[in-house]
């Protein structure tokens, strides 16, 4: 190809973005939020072009850039993206720029702030695009610095313990995945994730792993389960999975919103995204024997998490706990998907709906919680920083276009048919019923503890009798109600015509089932 | 396929359509928002009339009348997921049904709250309802039905908490939602189920649809884990959905409560049309539910059917007798439709879909009247809602009362006259001939005696004796300006549908008599012929009497009861509480089921979220503190290893080499004296060895 290579154009933009912004003057405070926006659109408008271009009737890689870095090491400069990669492409694209403009009250160090997120958005570009070992874990770290000092420098009272949970957890996870691709590249010579799929589906990683860690009495099949565990450590925490996710509830509460909004919109896709490139096409002989295991797991998160949502008191951890719920249908459709079937037409099917449902549901649900903190952060801004369940009441008479606003938000989150929520969890829980049905049946629950978390929401902040200390609150004004239409119409579409997604992703989704005949 | 089945979906979306336009509408365009809302709804009728009348020119003609129109929607794996619609009997019928009242009722709301300062987004929800609502009645697609049913409870939910600075009601439509959203998972789960099983969510689809011949067939066939026909378990899963919208035992607790709505909500949707839509998803899955196997006696119901009709006849008597001893003029009423509810489940599981969906419309027609009539002289008597503080109101609101009266009679099943009394009259006959059991048959008869009883009793508190107003306590809300005013007439936008449902209840009774039975014969897509023989069959006009005297009994109970004296006024106690003061406590609490959930199900679900709470912060939380701990203990462990043994003992080491650098740097000390000297000394040492040496 002798275009321009767009992927890594694409990486680069936000990285110039963030290193100028970084050169601006502290004391000036619109420069560099106008920047970070500036360069976010010129990554949405990219993603766009790279949309346009693709073809979506394959599930290949597309936009493919491999050139020799390190030949000692194997390191090659690999990247490339299926459907799969460009949702997530589009998912962060979409929500950097939401995020930005929610942190537009951000004063403190405002071109720190700014060029962090951009940093971030670097990171997740490259996460979603790399195809070499090597370099992912550089941009899956990336990711993760610029969201420790979000959290450190500009987060709530508590953010200090915060922050050191999110890093230490994570960091955990990193060098558990570090450590099982070291060993792999020990054994096999090989970084690159296309390599290693083959070699997997050759059947000959295990045998090469055996051959050279062998260890007292442990087999082949332990060993490679051992280097397994390990590497789905990091993405398990990323998700996170119930027990692994306490990190979660403090970080999202006391990050800036805006950086809450850049945590649970894209980089909670990490995680799932990660299973779904990494783990099921190297490591599908594991995954089918963790299977029970991590389905339950999901399903325990699912309910779980709605029923302590249930129990919250401050809008943002409400909508962390849901945030893990929402993720823990994309586990179960996943996870459900890993048993082996063979070539069965009828399971094939269901295969793919659970799939598309999964990516579909990542979208879907990257788009809701992200415009849903972006309202928080509309309210915080109001309100001083108050966003406590109890705190408000009967805002609908002061503040009828943000509840209403707020309130399709809400519905979308709840999975009301109509809005984009809803064909992810159809389509997730028609895979998933005949694959396994009473984790599926069991992970009903959830949807009800959703349904009654979100309508104790609208019951509380927006009915009832106006609380006498919002007599003033104001109302969207017409810049925030416009920076909010591209996201609520989003869902409206997205409800209505989710071939949309679909039809990019729906290719990959049949590869990843093709590949899992094996 | 003429050009009304390829624009069916026309119908639904001029409602969605106004809704849509209102919902950015100011709230000053009253005018404009409730004129695009008739508007819509009379393009609706008409397009609706369109369709009906195609139906009967081919039912007329004995042709197949199904007409379906499908349409790819989205791709998933190979297949496309199709949507789709369809014209048929049924579904014309409810089109009709949900347009005709669904209008007179958008006008009578342009009355009703006319005072109402969210008078725009009133029509913008009640429009978003309707729309949903007809696209109910015609998806081709148990997806797109689904659809359009979670949107019609949205709508419910928003209609229910309209005043939402009332804290009541934003607990009732909260209530309502999750109470229905039980049902709805319910029935989400048998969709994926059906869906797996059969490949297709399409009804009809030439024969490949999900309830066809051929995927019927497939069904009846497979047996799951716990014994049951995979069919009987779709089947009773998305029965559990019917059963949440509309109202049955054990998930009727919600629509009492959902009276907290405006009264044109209660009238259009928690009476005539939403509600009813439980009843019209069975009939519509009625080929599944009642699929049976080859081999199974014919007469026997299927097990889906049997469930249907005990869940009805449960509620039918359950909700009638709660009725009895409500004293809101609307919390009799609403428990009154969970009742006729539960006849219509009953209708389905004994007698089939002409018979339940006869008594669904012919309800819908009366019951919307009797709520309007509640909401007119709720009007009248400046939202007085207790029956015991009005009275008298005969005389002061005469079209009211007249209209009222037809739709009580017809709600009674008062004879010949009245549509209630023959659609409740084909169903009690289908009960009295069902194979299962005749307890349902007994049950429905209470029903009607209890119907009786408690509408009369109704009528008398509301309309007849004096006026108790004068001598109640200032009520809660809207005191201030009411004062002593007396009760009136309500406006002409508001009495008119009065007049016309209530001409329909008459006559609507014609077209389902045993002697010309159309409806039946209509739905089933026959000829319709008229014969008196009708009467003389199958034990019919026993049927008749019986019933008959039961609702003059009824009737006369009451009367016995309220009329024949002076009514107490609103503090003294009932004339049924006076006679059996225990059942009737029970009664008014409405057999303490609202309370036994709290006591169970709602404290067991407080009780889950802390206890999931509380495993976050103590069992995971606390492995991974324990963990902190555990790597903290062991850098202090190390720490300590460092400071108190590797430390020491390289301080230990390095103090000896100091010293014995110390010792040896003496040595070194520069003075040539003493380097001479130990020159000298070892000089003459080595003399002496020497010589030592060489004598040796």
């Amino acid at each position: 190809m002798n275009t321009l290579p767009l992927i890594t154009t694409l990486t680069a933009v936000p990285l110039i973005g963030a290193f100028a912004i970084l050169g601006v003057n502290s004391q000036n405070k619109k420069l560099p939020r106008n920047a970070a926006l500036i360069f976010s659109f010129i990554a949405l408008a990219l993603t766009l072009i790279v949309w346009h271009r693709f073809n979506s009737s394959t599930g290949d890689l597309q936009f493919e850039e491999l050139h020799t870095w390190i030949p000692a090491l194997g390191v090659q400069y690999h990247v490339g993206i299926d459907g799969l990669g460009l949702l997530m492409l589009l998912l962060a694209a979409i929500v950097v720029p939401m995020s930005i403009a929610a942190s537009w009250q951000i004063q403190e160090n405002a071109s720190l702030y700014f060029s962090l997120i951009l940093f971030l958005q670097t990171g997740l570009i490259g996460t979603f695009t790399a195809l070499n070992f090597f370099h992912w874990f550089i941009f899956w770290e990336l990711s993760l610095i610029p969201a420790f000092f979000l959290i450190r420098l500009w987060g709530g009272p508590q953010r200090a313990s915060a922050a050191t949970q999110f890093f230490v957890y994570t960091m955990v996870g990193s060098i558990a995945l570090l450590l099982a691709f070291l060993a792999i590249f020990q054994c096999t010579g090989v970084f690159d994730f296309i390599s290693l799929t083959d070699l997997a589906r050759n059947g000959q990683l295990i045998p090469s792993l055996a051959g050279k860690l062998g260890w007292h009495t442990l087999g082949p099949q332990q060993i490679t389960m051992i280097i397994f565990c390990c590497a789905s450590l990091g993405f398990v925490v990323k998700v996170p999975l119930i027990p692994f996710h306490t990190w979660l509830p403090s970080a999202y509460a006391e990050a800036p919103t805006g950086t809450t909004i850049l945590l649970t919109g894209a980089m909670s896709k990490m995680g799932v995204y990660g299973f779904l490139r990494i783990l099921f096409p190297i490591f599908f002989v594991e995954m089918r024997s963790a299977r029970t295991l991590l389905l339950w797991l999901a399903v325990a998160t699912i309910v779980l998490s709605a029923y302590a949502a249930l129990a919250q008191k401050d809008l943002k951890r409400i909508f962390a706990y849901s945030s893990i719920n929402h993720l823990g249908y994309c586990m179960l459709g996943m996870i459900s998907v890993a048993g082996f079937h063979g070539e069965s037409a009828a399971f094939s099917a269901d295969k793919a709906a659970a799939l598309n449902g999964v990516m579909l549901q990542m979208f879907n649900h990257g788009l809701t919680a992200a415009t849903l903190f972006w309202f928080v952060a509309l309210l915080e801004k109001r309100t001083g920083g108050l966003r406590g369940l109890n705190d408000f009441g009967g805002l609908r008479k002061v503040a009828p276009v943000f509840c209403g606003l707020m309130g399709i938000a809400l519905f979308s989150s709840l999975g009301l048919p109509g809005l984009n929520g809803f064909i992810g969890e159809f389509l997730i829980f028609r895979g998933a019923f005949p694959l396994a049905t009473w984790a599926t049946a069991l992970a009903l629950l959830g949807l009800l503890a959703t349904a009654i978390v979100i309508l104790t929401i609208l019951q509380r902040v927006f009915s009832g009798p106006l609380n006498e200390r919002w007599q003033n609150f104001p109302d969207l004004t017409i810049g925030e109600r416009l920076a909010l239409l591209p996201p609520i119409a989003l869902m409206f579409v997205l409800g209505i015509y989710p071939q949309l997604v679909l039809g990019v992703i729906n290719s990959t989704a049949l590869k990843i089932v093709q590949q899992m005949r094996y | 396929m003429t050009w009304i089945v390829r624009h069916l979906w026309l119908i639904p979306s001029m409602p969605v359509l106004a809704a849509g336009l209102t919902a950015l509408l100011r709230q000053r365009s009253r005018k404009l928002a409730a004129g695009l809302a008739i508007g819509s709804m009379v393009l609706s009728l008409s397009l609706s009339l369109v369709a009906f009348a195609q139906m009967l020119e081919l039912s007329g003609r004995g042709i197949e009348t199904k007409q379906v129109f499908n349409f790819p929607w989205f791709q998933v794996g190979s297949e496309w997921l199709r949507l789709g619609w369809v014209l048929d009997p049924l579904a014309a019928v409810m089109l009709i049904m949900v347009a005709f009242v669904g209008l007179l009722i958008f006008i009578y709301s342009v009355g009703y709250m006319a005072h109402d300062e969210n008078f725009t987004r009133f029509f913008c929800f009640l429009s978003l309802f309707a729309g949903a609502m007809l696209g109910v009645a015609i998806a081709n697609s148990l997806l797109l039905l689904f659809i359009c049913w979670e949107i019609v409870g949205l709508t419910s939910y928003l209609l229910i908490g309209f005043w939402y600075h009332k804290p009541s009601a934003a607990a009732a439509g909260k209530k309502a939602f999750i109470t229905t959203r039980i049902g709805d998972l319910a029935f989400l789960l048998g969709m994926v189920w059906l869906y797996s099983e059969t490949g297709t969510l399409l009804f009809y689809d030439g024969g490949a649809g999900c309830i066809e011949h051929s995927a019927l067939i497939a069904l009846v066939a497979q047996t799951t884990s716990i014994g049951l026909a995979v069919s009987t378990g779709i089947g009773l899963l998305i029965f559990c959905g019917a059963v949440g919208k509309s109202g049955q035992v054990p998930l009727h607790v919600w629509l009492p409560d959902a009276m907290e709505g405006p009264t044109p909500v209660s009238a259009l949707i928690h009476a005539a049309t939403m509600v009813a839509a439980g009843v019209f998803l069975v009939a519509r899955m009625f080929p599944l539910m009642s699929a049976r196997s080859g081999i199974a006696l014919p007469l026997t119901p299927t097990t889906t059917l049997t469930v249907v009709t005990w869940v009805g006849a449960i509620t039918a008597v359950f909700a009638a007798s709660i009725a009895i001893a409500q004293d809101d003029i609307k919390r009799i009423l609403a428990y009154s439709t969970v009742s006729q509810l539960g006849y219509m489940m009953m209708g389905l599981g004994v007698g089939g879909v002409a018979v339940g969906m006869f008594h669904l419309i012919t309800h819908a027609f009366f019951k919307a009247l009797l709520f309007m009539g509640a909401g007119s002289v709720i009007h009248g008597c400046h939202e007085e809602h207790n029956v015991r503080r009005m009275g008298g109101l005969r005389k002061l609101m005469p079209i009211t009362f007249a209209t009222y009266a037809v739709g009580m009679l017809a709600l009674c099943g008062f004879p010949f006259f009245f549509s209630g009394f023959w659609s409740k009259d084909a169903i009690l006959h289908a009960a009295s001939t069902w194979s299962v059991s005749k307890t349902p048959f007994y049950l429905g008869s209470i029903g009607v005696l209890l119907t009786a009883f408690y509408m009369t009793r109704q009528v008398y508190y509301v309309f007849f004796g004096k006026s108790r107003k004068g001598e109640a306590v200032v009520d809660t809300h809207h005191s201030a300006d009411v004062g002593a005013a007396t009760p009136r007439e309500s406006p002409a936008v508001m009495t008119i549908p009065l007049v016309i449902l209530a001409t329909s209840s008459i006559l609507l009774g014609l077209i389902g008599t045993p002697a010309w039975p159309w409806f039946d014969s209509f739905i089933n897509s026959e000829p319709a012929k008229f014969a008196f023989r009708g009467f003389t069959e199958d034990g019919i006009l026993p049927i008749m009497l019986s019933s008959t005297i039961i609702v003059f009994l009824g009737l006369a109970l009451g009367w016995w009861f309220y009329g024949r004296g002076q009514i107490g006024d609103a503090e003294s106690q009932d004339a049924v509480e006076r006679l059996q003061p225990q059942i009737f406590n029970v009664l008014r609490n409405a057999y303490f089921v609202d309370r036994f959930y709290e006591a169970t199900v709602i404290r067991f679900n407080t009780w889950c979220s802390r206890v999931c709470v509380w495993m976050d912060q103590w069992i995971w939380g606390g492995a991974v503190k324990l963990t902190t701990y555990l790597v903290l203990g062991l850098s202090i462990f190390d720490r300590s290893l460092d400071t108190y043994v590797v430390n020491r003992s390289f301080d230990q080491g390095c103090k000896s080499v100091t010293r014995g650098g110390q010792i040896l740097s003496r040595l070194q000390s520069g003075r040539t004296q003493s380097y001479l000297r130990i020159v000298g000394i070892a000089f003459a040492a080595l003399v002496l060895f020497l010589i030592w040496g060489r004598r040796g």
